[in-house]
């Protein structure tokens, strides 16, 4: 284990991380020149700094966060975006690549609609804007939305982008997903259904070892040993 | 034959044999056994089930979420709030669904226990809700509930100080005696429920019902004390091992979480998109 990364240690809220030699960083606080955890998550440290990851829990928004949100609520110069935190996102007309006019927003944007959108701020009161003045900030048409918890898009990603590659690979459909913990296929029906069973299967096992393997398995089974150019 | 009039059973029950055993068997310090699982349930953000003696108990949270009714919301902070509630079939006779007088007291200590250990401030206006539902009771259920809905707090990733445990402790006989079970608990002369941050030793619940002199009091609360470091080495087994292969296979994952930021930010980079997908109305 020892030319392994380093085995991160899980680490339960209240438990100690250090004394006066640590600085306290996300997910820690400190109390009497001590260090704890306020949350249940692993450990990290860098820079004399100890953070804690989280392992578990509702997504909270951070600045330049790709999210997948969905219009809730829509006002003459703003709509309010449901990106599964605990409030409400709010979208500017001055963040989005169209020109709009004061009460004109329901042209762009209508209730119900699916957008792909950056976080740009998140304020101490906890007010959430986002910004779609990004190349990758759009509308989404067409395609299925499926969930996953926050926790766990990591492991539908994968080390470096393996795991959503290999889906898109052997399913071929356009695959996005956003830190929040929603992901947007499409392609045909038939592959999408493969898709999002496959985000079931990673989000039941993704403590289990081998996982990208078993994803693999189950992916050969549908399809037999199919590679083929991504889906263009 | 003819129906019998119960009335005449002697409210007294002998709880303590000769050799000082309780009605199970237990010495006046043991406790009743605990099993203790996170994560039960999927659709709420955390959960936790506990068997206790003869209690079942499943605790739920979700949040934090937006706070309803509005009128509620608190912009400095979060709302925690809890409810208590046992199932009709918890008990021998058909419990009346539904809050009555007390569980909305226990509700309402509950809530505050937790209130005093989440970082409810890092939440403006939301709320953080806790549902503990009591399957089977069996004396001391809110402190079986406190100690599931806390490590199901944890499971849901809700900041907090620490997590709390508790334990109920009592007089049966003029014994002090820890963890009473029903019987102990109807017919004995004191119950003393408490809920502590394990710890710095804070209190956080400490209910009592009957009488207990300044010495027994001292007695009882030194038991429950040493009790409550037990429940919290439990509660924190629980969660390791919901969590142990979590974290084995984490560390070949890139960091997640957006770390501190010292280097211009990193965002996943989304897959290739076609960009005549570009949509929206010109």
């Amino acid at each position: 284990m020892d030319s392994g990364p380093a085995r991160r240690e899980i680490v339960i809220p209240g438990e100690l991380l250090g004394g006066r030699n640590v600085k306290p960083g996300r997910g820690t606080f400190a109390e009497r020149e001590e260090v704890f955890s306020s949350l249940l998550g692993i450990r990290t440290e860098r820079y004399g700094r100890v953070g804690v990851i989280r392992l578990s829990g509702r997504y909270m928004p951070y600045p330049d966060d790709l999210v997948i949100g969905i219009i809730t609520d829509r006002g003459p110069s703003h709509w309010l975006v449901n990106i599964k935190a605990p409030y409400p996102a709010a979208l500017h007309p001055a963040e989005t690549p169209w020109r709009i006019d004061f009460g004109d927003t329901g042209r762009y944007l209508e209730i119900g609609d699916t957008i792909i959108a950056n976080v740009l701020t998140v304020d101490e009161i906890k007010h959430i804007e986002l910004t779609m003045q990004d190349m990758d900030s759009r509308r989404l048409t067409g395609g299925q939305l499926v969930d996953i918890s926050p926790s766990k898009v990591a492991r539908l990603i994968g080390a470096r982008g393996s795991m959503i590659a290999m889906l898109m690979d052997f399913t071929r459909c356009r695959l996005l997903v956003g830190q929040n913990g929603r992901a947007w296929i499409d392609g045909e029906l038939k592959d999408m259904a493969v898709v999002s069973r496959a985000v079931e299967m990673i989000e039941e096992r993704a403590h289990m070892m081998g996982l990208t393997e078993s994803v693999r398995a189950f992916l050969e089974t549908e399809y037999g040993m199919r590679a083929g150019p991504r889906p263009r | 034959m003819t129906m019998e009039d119960v009335d005449h059973i002697e409210k007294k029950m002998k709880l303590i044999d000769e050799n000082g055993l309780r009605l199970d068997g237990r010495k006046p310090e043991d406790m009743r056994p605990i099993r203790m699982e996170v994560g039960v349930l999927k659709r709420a953000d955390g959960s936790a089930y506990i068997e206790w003696g003869g209690n079942k108990v499943l605790a739920a949270v979700y949040g934090p979420r937006e706070a309803h009714p509005r009128h509620l919301q608190d912009p400095t902070k979060a709302l925690v709030q809890c409810r208590y509630n046992m199932a009709p079939f918890s008990v021998t006779e058909r419990k009346r669904p539904g809050p009555d007088r007390r569980s909305v007291e226990i509700s309402k200590v509950i809530s505050e226990a937790f209130d005093s250990v989440v970082f409810s401030e890092q939440f403006p206006r939301a709320s953080v809700d806790i549902f503990i539902e009591i399957l089977q009771a069996d004396a001391g259920t809110r402190c079986a509930g406190l100690t599931a809905a806390s490590i199901a707090l944890a499971d849901a990733g809700i900041p907090m100080r620490d997590l709390v445990a508790s334990c109920a402790v009592g007089k049966i006989d003029g014994v002090v005696c820890l963890d009473l079970r029903k019987e102990e608990d109807n017919y004995g002369d004191a119950d003393m429920p408490v809920a502590m941050i394990p710890r710095t030793g804070e209190v956080l619940l400490l209910q009592m019902d009957g009488h207990l002199t300044l010495d027994e009091f001292d007695k009882a609360f030194g038991m429950v004390k040493d009790a409550i470091g037990g429940i919290y080495e439990m509660q924190k087994e629980a969660l390791r091992k919901r969590y142990a292969v979590t974290a084995e296979e984490f560390s070949d994952q890139p960091e997640q979480a957006p770390p501190e930021r010292q280097a211009p930010p990193e965002r996943q980079a989304p897959p290739e998109m076609p960009p005549e997908d570009m949509e929206g109305p010109q």
